[in-house]
């Protein structure tokens, strides 16, 4: 196998397993770091400049980072990162003066931002601080999109959600709420040097087919559509009886929310088995916790009506069944149908994407799906003026995908505002620095603690349930978060080997508390992740292999459950071994200051 | 400085016949230079009692005074053990598993520990032949005091003190072998693949295991000028051959070509396969194992793998004629037969 090529950014990247998997690269140990080290205002900004939503997301992120933890490959349960994340946001101080600001002299370039979720909103956070003159239009009455819409106060209180919208929107940005694009034609025909449609995924799935749903219609409602009613005042009360259809994330909100509007038996029903169900599983814990059952292998029949007045639904039990491939089959169990008796249905069965204002014309191309056609790495569309992000892009994500879109797509405009190519992207920004401070010291805390994962308080459950807008989780308070904090690996401290320096005396070997270095003749890959102390048997870890050896031999270390410990280099008698800190933050949209001779354009 | 071992391990590590991990066979942090070669005789010794799924329980560790007889504190941290005065390892030794012959028992000593001070006890514990194995951690030097030139050193050898040694070197294994030692090897610490089938054949072999194992000191003997430096170790270094440990309860799976191997089984039904470089050696001769040594010592090569095996050798217990029983499973009425038993033995001398 080839030596490791240390300098490819993207290999040291891939060891922070965490800041790998988190779709905008926050550098997830530095964050935690500095929570350890109470500098909460630190580790805000960390979040602010690669996520922008801190507060939000330390309270409803989907959390890709978390699964990829290391440390829940050396134990049941990762780092709570996210919950982490919170922290920051509730013990930062005041950081208004700490954002860019946007200058007062304009760049003379007018971008439209069509809605005002996190993606557009990332968008903006990014090029107004390089003198863009951003407006920003979305039909509802505040910023935010579906995080102010669809997701809960109980989940993401408002204060919150104003705060961090509001760092943006004070950023010179003309805000158009109340306003519905419904001509992008017409908006192009502004002349704006581009356009970024952050529109989402606004349509809910229904089951228009099902018997009795256009009888039933005043007792069924779309789930995205009744928590937008719920969000803003309009709709106050449900019946005793609930159904919840579906088992994604918007059925957790819509049974949680149903509780809290005076539904007393409210079940989630859903068609898959339990463990297929596509809500996270903190999402599925959070709603058996306020007593809501979870049914599932029951395919809806019908809805039953009578005398106008809905009085429950027929499902049909099935099994799951998987091919070799793991797909699977629901096959009926050939039973009489389930009925359940209820006094309202919300559909929470999924969402679409809908263009009804994009005109056909106007040099956008939708695939068969009715999506657009978009270049994967850059967001434009085929009408070069247009780019697309969030959920508009590729369909219905998470608020993270959202703002790394919108980071991509910032650059983009920024360097087709320039008139550059903008298939060129930044290179991200790498540091690798040594962190020894002394023979066996070093500027990281190494030690490993055995504590398993911390839990987060909760209110108590019959106050909860009495108040739509209180917040269910408390956080962790400080104490919490630092033994919390103190349970991350540091995994963005390298262990960096220098084979000139290698006297092969084993004993990194033999210090290694994991059994990740070994001393062996090299061999191709496949057999090579065979031969080691314990096999590699983790594809999606790399190894880290060394040049030739004086004895011929090669160091070949399984990244996989590596502590970051640094006992190796510790033990090394010629420091070939050296545990390195490695920072990458992926560029974005300021790298090449813009030709500041532009004159604000007339009318803005 | 970390003082505590992170306690996760690899949680795909391999269990052994009892259910054992390598970390129960761990002991605690080593506090010996970084890379020092005593560590690495530390990890070949936990990963053979791990691989042979020996109790640690029934394991004694008993050793002198020296940075390797501090070595048992950093293996087997769940077993018995005994660390003694300077060079007197064997007399403990033998106390111990005169009292308890069930025991199996590991003597680690330095050469300071064996050749200076130990003289004495290291040559009449092998007369004797005593069942147990007894491993140096030869790094040519005082390790604890500060790298003063021990008897193991080469004449000519330079450690960081930088004055070569005038004086001659005393082999360990020449010694071993003329005093009457049934097993006979020479390993180095940076070469596991070749020192744990070794220590695992000496656990097995019933009688006296004699295991001289090269070990730098990195900090004062590690010069390009020290005969016992990794440097010049891995360029003088020569094996009899190759050597594979079978024990008994594995089946027998690689092919052997006939002719290029030689099987020696131990008592305890294990077997040893050699693969030896040269067809004539005789693992069994012990004049040839001296005269192989010497021939290797003159042109500045070191010797290394098993030198010379007699597993049908007697131990100390059957030439006393000892209690088949550890003492401390002795009744009361062993211990104390009777007036009839008396009266029985006077007879038979009258
Ligand atoms: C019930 C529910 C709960 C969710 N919970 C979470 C969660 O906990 N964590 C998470 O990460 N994600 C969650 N999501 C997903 C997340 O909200 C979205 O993925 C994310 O908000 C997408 O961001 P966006 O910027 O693409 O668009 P959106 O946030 O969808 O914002 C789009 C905005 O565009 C406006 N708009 C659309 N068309 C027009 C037009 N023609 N003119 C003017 N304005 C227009 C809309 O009013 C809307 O405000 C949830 C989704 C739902 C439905
Ligand atoms: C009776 C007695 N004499 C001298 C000493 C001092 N002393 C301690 S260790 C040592 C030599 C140890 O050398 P070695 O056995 O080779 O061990 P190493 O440290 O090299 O591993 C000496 C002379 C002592 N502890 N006790
Ligand atoms: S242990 Fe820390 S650095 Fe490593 S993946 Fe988990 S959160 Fe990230
Ligand atoms: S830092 Fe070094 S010693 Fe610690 S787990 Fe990683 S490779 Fe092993
Ligand atoms: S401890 Fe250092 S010198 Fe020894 S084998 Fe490991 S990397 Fe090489
Ligand atoms: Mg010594």
């Amino acid at each position: 196998m080839e030596p490791t090529n240390g300098k490819n950014p993207e290999y040291f990247h891939k060891v922070v397993d965490c800041q790998y998997a988190c779709p905008a690269h926050t550098a997830v140990p530095e964050y935690i770091r500095l929570i350890a080290a109470r500098r909460y205002t630190e580790a805000y900004l960390v979040n602010w400049e690669s996520n922008v939503f801190p507060g939000i997301l330390g309270r409803t992120c989907d959390r890709p980072c978390e699964p990829a933890c290391r440390r829940g490959r050396i134990e049941p349960e990762p780092v709570a990162i996210c919950r982490l994340k919170r922290v920051a946001a509730d013990f930062k101080d005041d950081i208004r003066h700490c954002l860019p600001v946007a200058p007062e002299r304009k760049n003379g370039k007018r971008i439209a931002l069509v809605g005002a979720g996190p993606a557009s909103l990332t968008v903006a956070r990014d090029l107004a601080p390089l003198g863009y003159k951003l407006h920003v239009f979305d039909s509802l009455k505040a910023g935010g999109g579906f995080m102010r819409s669809q997701i809960p106060s109980f989940r993401l209180p408002e204060s919150v959600l104003d705060e961090e919208v509001g760092y943006i929107l004070e950023m010179g940005v003309s805000s158009h709420f109340n306003r519905t694009i419904d001509s992008l034609k017409d908006l192009l025909d502004e002349n704006y040097d581009a356009v970024f449609v952050g529109s989402g995924a606004p349509r809910g799935r229904d089951l228009k087919n099902l018997p009795g749903r256009k009888p039933g219609n005043p007792y069924i409602h779309v789930g995205i559509d009744w928590l937008a009613s719920v969000a803003f005042g309009h709709k106050t009360s449900i019946g005793r009886r609930v159904i919840v259809l579906g088992g994604g994330n918007t059925a957790m909100d819509c049974c949680r929310t149903a509780r809290r509007l005076g539904g007393e038996d409210v079940k989630v029903i859903v068609r898959s088995p339990f463990k297929d169900m596509k809500a996270s599983p903190w999402e599925k814990e959070d709603a058996i916790h306020e007593d809501i059952p979870i049914i599932d292998n029951h395919v809806p029949l019908d809805f039953v009506v009578e005398g106008g007045v809905l009085t429950g639904m027929h499902f049909e039990q099935v099994r799951a069944e998987y091919d070799a491939n793991g797909r699977r089959t629901l096959v009926k169990l050939n039973q009489a149908p389930v009925f359940y008796p209820c006094d309202e249905v919300l559909v929470a069965i999924g969402q679409e994407n809908a263009f009804p204002w994009i005109e056909r014309n106007i040099g956008i191309v939708f695939d068969k799906w009715g999506m657009p056609v978009l270049d994967p790495d850059t967001f434009q569309s085929a009408n070069p003026r247009v780019f697309f992000g969030g959920d508009a892009a590729f369909g219905p994500s998470n608020i993270i995908t959202a703002v790394a879109h919108g980071h991509q797509a910032a650059i983009s405009i920024d360097l087709f505002c320039q008139g550059r190519d903008i298939t060129d992207r930044p290179p991200p920004h790498v540091n690798l620095v040594s962190q020894k401070m002394g023979i066996h010291e070093w500027s990281y805390d190494n030690a490993i603690e055995d504590d398993p994962r911390y839990r987060v308080p909760l209110v108590e459950k019959q106050l909860a349930l009495g108040n739509r807008k209180l917040e269910v989780e408390l956080g962790f308070d400080a104490a919490a978060a630092y033994r919390e904090a103190e349970r991350c690996l540091n995994c963005d401290v390298q262990t960096v080997f220098e084979e000139t320096r290698c006297i092969e005396c084993d004993a990194c070997v033999d210090i290694c508390p994991t059994d990740c270095i070994n001393f062996t003749a090299n061999l191709p890959e496949p057999d090579l992740r065979q031969r080691l102390r314990v096999p590699a048997r983790n594809q999606d870890q790399d190894i880290y292999v060394s040049a030739n050896l004086p004895t011929g031999r090669v160091m070949v270390k399984d990244e996989n459950v590596c502590l970051h410990c640094g006992l190796c280099a510790e033990r090394c008698p010629t420091a070939a071994w050296d545990m390195q800190k490695f920072l990458y933050q992926v560029a974005k949209a300021s790298e090449w200051p813009l030709n500041a001779e532009a004159a604000e354009s007339p009318g803005n | 400085m970390s003082y505590i071992r992170p306690h996760f391990r690899h949680p795909e590590q391999p269990v052994n016949d009892l259910g054992y991990t390598r970390r129960h066979y761990e002991g605690s942090l080593s506090t010996l230079c970084a890379g020092c070669g005593h560590d690495s005789v530390s990890a070949a010794i936990i990963q053979a009692c791990f691989e042979l799924s020996l109790p640690p329980h029934k394991i004694a560790k008993l050793s002198g005074i020296g940075c390797s007889s501090k070595t048992p504190t950093y293996f087997l941290g769940k077993s018995h053990g005994f660390n003694s005065v300077h060079g007197r390892m064997p007399s403990v030794a033998t106390g111990a598993n005169l009292a308890n012959r069930e025991m199996i028992y590991i003597g680690i000593s330095g050469d300071g520990d064996t050749a200076s001070i130990g003289l004495g006890q290291f040559a009449h514990v092998i007369r004797r032949g005593l069942n147990m194995l007894y491993l140096v951690a030869n790094n040519g030097c005082y390790g604890l005091t500060k790298g003063q030139d021990s008897a193991t050193a080469d004449r000519g050898s330079v450690s960081r003190k930088g004055v070569p040694n005038p004086f001659e070197a005393i082999d360990l294994c020449t010694m071993a072998l003329q005093t009457g030692a049934s097993f006979v090897a020479r390993g180095f610490s940076g070469d596991k693949a070749q020192l744990e089938p070794l220590i695992k054949a000496a656990l097995c072999h019933k009688g006296f295991a004699f295991i001289d194992v090269i070990s730098p000191c990195v900090t004062f003997n590690n010069t390009s000028r020290s005969s016992m430096g990794y440097e010049f170790v891995r360029d003088h270094i020569d094996a009899t051959g190759k050597m594979d440990f079978v024990p008994l309860r594995q089946e027998i799976s690689a092919n052997y070509e006939p002719g290029s191997s030689q099987e020696i089984t131990l008592h305890d039904g294990s077997v040893i396969h050699l693969y030896k470089k040269n067809g004539a050696l005789h693992q069994h001769d012990r004049n040839q194992a001296i005269r192989n040594l010497q021939t290797h010592r003159e042109q500045e090569q070191i010797l290394t793998g098993l030198l010379y095996l007699d597993p049908d050798h007697c131990e100390f217990h059957d030439t006393l004629g000892t209690v088949k029983q550890p003492l401390r499973d002795l009744g009361e009425g062993d211990l104390c037969p009777g007036s009839r038993a008396l009266e029985a033995i006077n007879a038979s001398l009258r």
